[in-house]
Formats: structure tokens, sequence, C-alpha cells
């Protein structure tokens, strides 16, 4: 057979698949929404594997506190237009509850927090899955992961024990107390959510598109957005760029990249040249440890 | 643009790594961050690059530490002919399960021997393990060329020993290519140190390589979830949400559901939120049938004069991946896509030699990573196809009923219809 079918094509409908598996396989689902380009994808994916039903979980969204107004706003309005129920749950509110030591430093990253809140909403809700934009591509320790993967109590991975995954059956069965990531998106690389972004026309926040900002220049030559977060002193370094973002999370820790990318064929020239990774490039935490993204993964972290 | 997913294995040492580790470099699919954190902890570089190529594969602190891969890990590159997807699955016999379920959904298998070493018996495993979960495309690659003058006389007499190694194995496409993974020969570009062959290089292989996006045509549809809007407009809407597991579905064909055995027509297809007239595998569908007949998740929607087999009784091939061995008369839930049933193997027929092929008389419980053809019987009729014919409907897992483990990978051999009755 000399027929050929597009890889786009390929990957929406594993994804499909999957987000009805994750539906007709437990009883109380979460798709967690960040607002960033990934999970803005995912819920293009649900509007398809769903309507014209209404979605069978709630987007949630773990808020915490540094986060960029524009995408606040587009969160807010993108679960108004397709009238879907939104959860937020804050990090602010669960270091007053807990009692725990907020962030401190110039940056202060409330990523190691976050799975606090995230943990905390999952047991306030009976979550029994959490659907997420996690992509293999992204870093070498989720390049193993299932696409259901299963968490203890303590939102814990453990690599070792990772189910066996076999052909398109996934196994979710879980004890109570456990949780199952699923991810949808798992086998698609940046560029692969751009072209599909461009070939479906879907929104996006203006953060990812090019504009002028005030940015701080860390001792490695990153751009950070000045904020009311950062906690600056007379020596640093401010200047007006003209930036975009490849990844949106906090803006004490997500970098901005240089750029004059106006559109979305901008973008993915950009990428295609590119020869930084998407985690390289944009996340202050990362290049610590080799091993960083392992240690927070089996920490619970998303 | 097409997508082809394809594994590599090998023994320790023989080279994966640095295959998989060239492939992506060659092809320009490292950033220049990652490549900077290898040139860092690299030992071992390579002829042309300071970094060693294996570390791009190795994800796991484990791994590193004990420098194998142990765990599938899926790696990504593009070139301008085809997207592909890397199953790197490690080969060492206590990781067989990983590479089971590394090559559970590729469409091609490369093989890595050892110049040097010649047909070994992980060879001898990997290719009968290709063979049974019948990967469509093998191509075995002889590397470390380099080692041995690019010797065309090596590469033939293994060459040799494997066609007459693999001559009851049944593989449909067969192809043999000489390699220095390190060097780069063969791997990207052709190269000008074996001008004696006159094959493609393995990425132009991998770019040209046929893929058969339909291997089996009759149509399979499992509902997984039932789309109820019931709301004033819709009041009356029940879609049966799932996917088109092989075949195509047309509006207007006469279907059978099963297990209830009901008939019925076609009545709307919708895919990507529109209505169509017909909607082909791998794609999502929602099926409206022309009756109200009672049919949720896990039930099959088949065309009449195409249906599968519907069965409590059957042979399967299993790979048993749980460290509690397996036992005749074992009770487990049988996962076949959305169907979910209890199920018991009735009997251990054989246990499958992984290094001759043989079938031997089980003598004991069957252990992790081991091989076994079975009788199981299941708690309720399944719509089956044998796995030889459709790779995509043939295949079902085991399921522990406490701990809810996945212990085994099945494939559907032998089966006796039912259907008749219903
Ligand atoms: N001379 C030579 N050495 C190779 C070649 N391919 C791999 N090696 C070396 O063989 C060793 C094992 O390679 P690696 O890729 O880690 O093997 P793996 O265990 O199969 O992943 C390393 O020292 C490599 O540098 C080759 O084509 N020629």
């Amino acid at each position: 057979m000399s027929q050929h079918r597009d890889y786009l094509d390929t990957l929406e409908a594993e994804a499909i698949h999957i987000f009805r598996e994750a539906a007709g396989q437990f009883e109380r689902p979460a798709l967690l929404f960040s607002g960033g380009k990934d999970s803005i994808t995912l819920v293009h994916l649900a509007l398809k594997a769903f309507r014209p039903g209404k979605f069978p979980f709630p987007l949630v969204h773990i808020d915490t506190g540094h986060n960029f107004p524009e995408v606040l706003a587009y969160r807010d309005e993108i679960a108004a237009k397709i009238g879907e129920k939104l959860i937020v749950r804050k990090v602010q509110d669960t270091i007053k509850v807990r009692g725990l030591q907020d962030a401190i430093g110039k940056f202060p990253s409330r990523n190691a927090l976050q799975t606090y809140t995230l943990l905390d909403a999952i047991e306030e809700f009976e979550f029994d899955c959490c659907i997420g934009g996690a992509r293999r591509d992204e870093e070498k320790a989720r390049a193993k992961e299932r696409i259901f993967s299963v968490r203890d109590e303590f939102g814990q991975w453990d690599p070792k024990k990772q189910r066996p995954e076999l052909w398109n059956i996934y196994n979710g069965r879980i004890s109570k107390g456990e949780n199952v990531r699923i991810f949808p998106i798992s086998n698609w690389t940046e560029l692969d959510v751009w072209n599909y972004v461009k070939n479906e026309a879907i929104d996006l926040p203006s953060l990812y598109f090019t504009h002028q900002r005030e940015v701080v220049i860390t001792d490695n030559g990153q751009m950070v957005a000045k904020s009311e977060f950062l906690n600056l002193d007379a020596s640093d370094v401010i200047q007006h760029h003209a930036v975009r973002y490849r990844t949106v999370g906090d803006m004490t820790c997500t970098a901005a990249v240089a750029s004059t990318a106006l559109t979305i064929d901008d973008i993915i020239e950009d990428i295609r040249v590119a020869r930084i990774s998407e985690r390289g490039a944009t996340r202050l935490d990362d290049r610590t440890s080799e091993a960083a993204m392992e240690d927070r993964k089996k920490g619970g972290y998303f | 643009m097409e997508l082809l997913k394809f594994f590599t294995c090998g023994n320790v040492d023989d080279g994966k790594s640095t295959l998989i580790g060239r492939l992506l470099y060659d092809s320009d699919s490292v950033s220049t961050d990652i490549l900077q954190t290898l040139s860092k902890q690299s030992k071992t570089k390579s002829a042309d690059t300071d970094i060693d190529l294996a570390l791009l594969t190795d994800g796991l602190r484990a791994e590193r530490e004990q420098g194998i891969t142990i765990d599938v890990a899926y790696k990504y590159f593009t070139t301008p002919k085809r997207k592909f997807i890397i199953v790197d699955t490690p080969g060492h016999i206590q990781y067989t399960r990983n590479m089971v379920t590394g090559a559970s959904n590729c469409e091609l298998a490369i093989i890595l021997i050892d110049a040097r070493n010649g047909l070994t018996e992980q060879t001898r495993r990997h290719s009968i393990l290709c063979s049974l979960l019948r990967i469509p495309h093998l191509v075995v690659c002889i590397n470390k060329m380099d080692l041995l003058n690019y010797d065309q006389n090596v590469f033939e007499k293994i060459k040799g020993d494997y066609q007459s190694f693999a001559a009851q194995l049944g593989f449909d496409d067969l192809s043999f290519l000489p390699l220095s993974a390190l060097a780069g020969d063969n791997v990207v570009s052709r190269s000008s140190a074996m001008p004696w062959f006159t094959g493609p290089s393995l990425l132009e292989k991998l770019e040209t390589v046929e893929i058969d996006i339909a291997p089996f045509a009759q149509p399979r549809f499992q509902i997984q979830y039932v789309i109820r809007p019931q709301t004033d407009t819709l009041h009356d809407y029940r879609g049966l949400a799932g996917k088109v597991i092989s075949g195509t579905y047309k509006v207007g064909d006469k279907v059978k559901i099963l297990p209830s055995g009901l008939t019925s027509t076609i009545s709307r297809l919708e895919s990507n939120l529109k209505d169509q007239t017909k909607v082909e595998a791998p794609f999502s569908a929602i099926v409206h049938l022309a009756d109200d007949v009672d049919a949720g998740r896990g039930s099959s929607i088949v065309v009449i004069d195409q249906e599968p087999t519907f069965t409590r009784d059957f042979e399967a091939v299993l790979c048993w991946m749980d460290s509690s061995p397996l036992l005749a008369g074992g009770k487990f839930l049988l996962q076949h896509h959305a169907q979910r049933v209890r199920a018991s193997v009735k009997e251990i027929i054989s246990v499958i030699d992984v290094q001759t092929h043989q079938e031997l008389a089980p003598d004991g419980p069957i252990g992790l990573n081991s091989l076994c053809r079975v009788k199981i019987k299941s708690s309720e009729s399944l719509a089956l196809d044998e796995y030889r014919n459709s790779r995509v409907t043939g295949g079902f897992i085991l399921i522990h009923e406490v701990s809810h483990a996945t212990m085994a990978a099945g494939m559907v051999e032998k089966m006796q219809n039912v259907m008749d009755k219903i």
C-alpha cells in the first residue's frame, strides 16, 4: 500500500484515544491546566475527544502566585469560553496553612512548593488521575516515563516499578490512595506542538509572541522578566528587549528568549534553527543538578 | 510526513547507545546545551566529536551509575523525509519485559551484532522475540566493522549465519548492514571504507521502508466511553466514542454489537468534530446506531460478515512480566483494549525456549521474562483475532487482581468460536 498518513494525525489520534481511556477507566480525573501551550493543546484535544459532551473532568490550575498576569487572564477566558469547570488552588494558601518556608533568593522559585498544593488538591477532590501535558522529549528522565504513570500516596514516581505498557493497552487499575498521571502528548516534540497549534489555529497567550519587556540579566546571561516577585538590588542590570517565551512557567524562574518572531510560522522557523533545548533555554532551576528533574519527579512534582 | 516507530536491541556493549547517539547527532537533533552537559560527562569520545554519543540516551540515575540501559527510553528525531520515534530497549535477559514493552508497537527492529562476536545467545533471543511479536521489518546491523578492517568476509559470514538461523522465524522483510556506529560508517551516509557494500545507509533504509498503515483490513472498534450530553438541545444524543482499531467504518454498515450479539446499522459517524461518511484506523470516532441497543465501555462494534472470533476459550503465548511466578490455574483480570474480564490460565501447554525457539514441556512455575503457551478461559466471551493476523487486536494483558500489576503480555493463537450460538 502506498497510502501516506501524516504524523500529526497519528499523534492526535493517539492522544484522543488516551483521553478517552482516562475518562473510561477513572472515577474522578482532573486535567492539570497551566495556561502553557502544552496544556492548551490538551484542552483542544479534549474538545475533540468529548464534544458535544462536557469534559468528564474539571480543569485544575495550581497557582503559584508568581504567574504571568497574561496567563491568568487567558486561563479564565478559555474556561469561560468552553464552559468547563475550573478549580484553582494557590501555593500561597498552602504555605500559610502548612506553615511552609516560602521560596527565597533573588529568583524565588515555588516549583518545589507547588507539589504540596497539587497533592493537597488531589486529596481534597479525591482525584484518581491527573492528566498532564508533559512530553518525553523535554528531558532524559521523562523520556522513560510511561503514558499511564502510577504514583503512590505521596505522589512519588518509582522508575524501577513502572508497569510494562503494551501495544495501546493502558492499565489504570490502582489501590486506594494511589493516583495515575496520564500524559496524552508524551510522544509529541516541541515542534510537533507548534505545528499542531498552527494547523488547528489554536489561540495562545500573547507571551509566546515577541513583545517588548523589561528584563533582568542573570549571571549566566538569561533574561528574566522584571516583576514584583524578584528580590533585586542596585547591582542588577535591567534592560529592555524584544523577547518571547518558549515555555510559560513562573515569572521568577522562566527565562525569555530574544526573538523577532511575530507569528507561529516565525516561531516554528526559530525552533527549527535554535540549537538549545526548550528546558535548557528557559528554566532557571534545571541546570543545578544533572539529576534535578528525576529527583523532583520522585518527590511528586508533576 | 509519515511517522516510523522503531526499536534497537543488542547485547550490552554492542554499541546500541552509540548508534542512537550517532543517528541523533548526525541528523542534527541534539541541542547545544545538552551537548555541553555531555561533553563534561564524557569519558569515551568518538572519532569526530568530543562527546560520548552513548550518553545521549542514558536517562535515569541508576542507569548512569550502572552504565547500562534498564528501562525503555523514547527519543525523537526528524529528517526532511520522515519523523522518527526511537524506542531504546535494554538488551539483557533480565529486562526482556522492558524489551517486549518497547517493541510491542514498533514497525521496525534494529538488531545489533558486534562483528567481532558474531551471533550470540542474545541475538537469537532478541530475534525470536521479534518473530513472536511479529515486527514487520528487521534490520540486522553488523557493528564495529572498523575494528575488523571493514572486511567484507566478516560481514558475509555473519549474514549467512543469521540467514540460516532465521530461516524458520518467518520474517517478511529482513536486511543486513555493515556499520561503524562510532565512526559513522553507513549510519547516516554511505561509507567510503566499505565500497563493496552497495545497499542504502541505515538512515536511508529508515526513511524509505514501506509502512503498511492498514495491515489488518477487517473493521474493529471498541467503545471506550459513551458521550451523553443530556442537555435540552441534545437530549437524546448518545455517542459511542472509541477508536477504529483496524479497517474502515462507513455510515450504513450493518453491524453486530458484542457481547450482546444484537445487530444494528451505523446511522451516523463523527470524527474531528464533524460528521463523516467513513472513518478508518487508527482514528477516533463517535458511532451512532440506528437502534437503541445495549452497548457500553468494552463492547465491540463489528461489521457483519467480517466478524472476529467470539470466544471464552483460546490458546495464547504469554510473556511473563512479574517476579511472582505463573502457576496453572492462576486467576487474573484480562484487558483487551477497553474490555476487562476475569480470566484464568487453565493450563500451561509448553515453555518457549527463547534461545532455540523450541517448545518444551513445562517443569514447574513460569518465572519472570519467560515465554509460554497457555490455555485461557475468560468469564465472558471476547471478540478476538489471532495475533499473527492482527497485532492490534490479537494482543492483551493480564492484571493482578489485588496488586493491579501488569503480569503478562499475551498474544492470541488458536481459538474456538462460539459466535454461531448468539
Ligand atoms: N570501535 C568501535 N567501537 C564502538 C562502535 N560502536 C560502539 N563502540 C564502543 O563500544 C562500547 C559500548 O558501546 P555502547 O554504545 O555504550 O553500547 P551499548 O551497551 O550497546 O549501548 C563503547 O566503548 C563504544 O565507544 C563501533 O562501531 N566501533
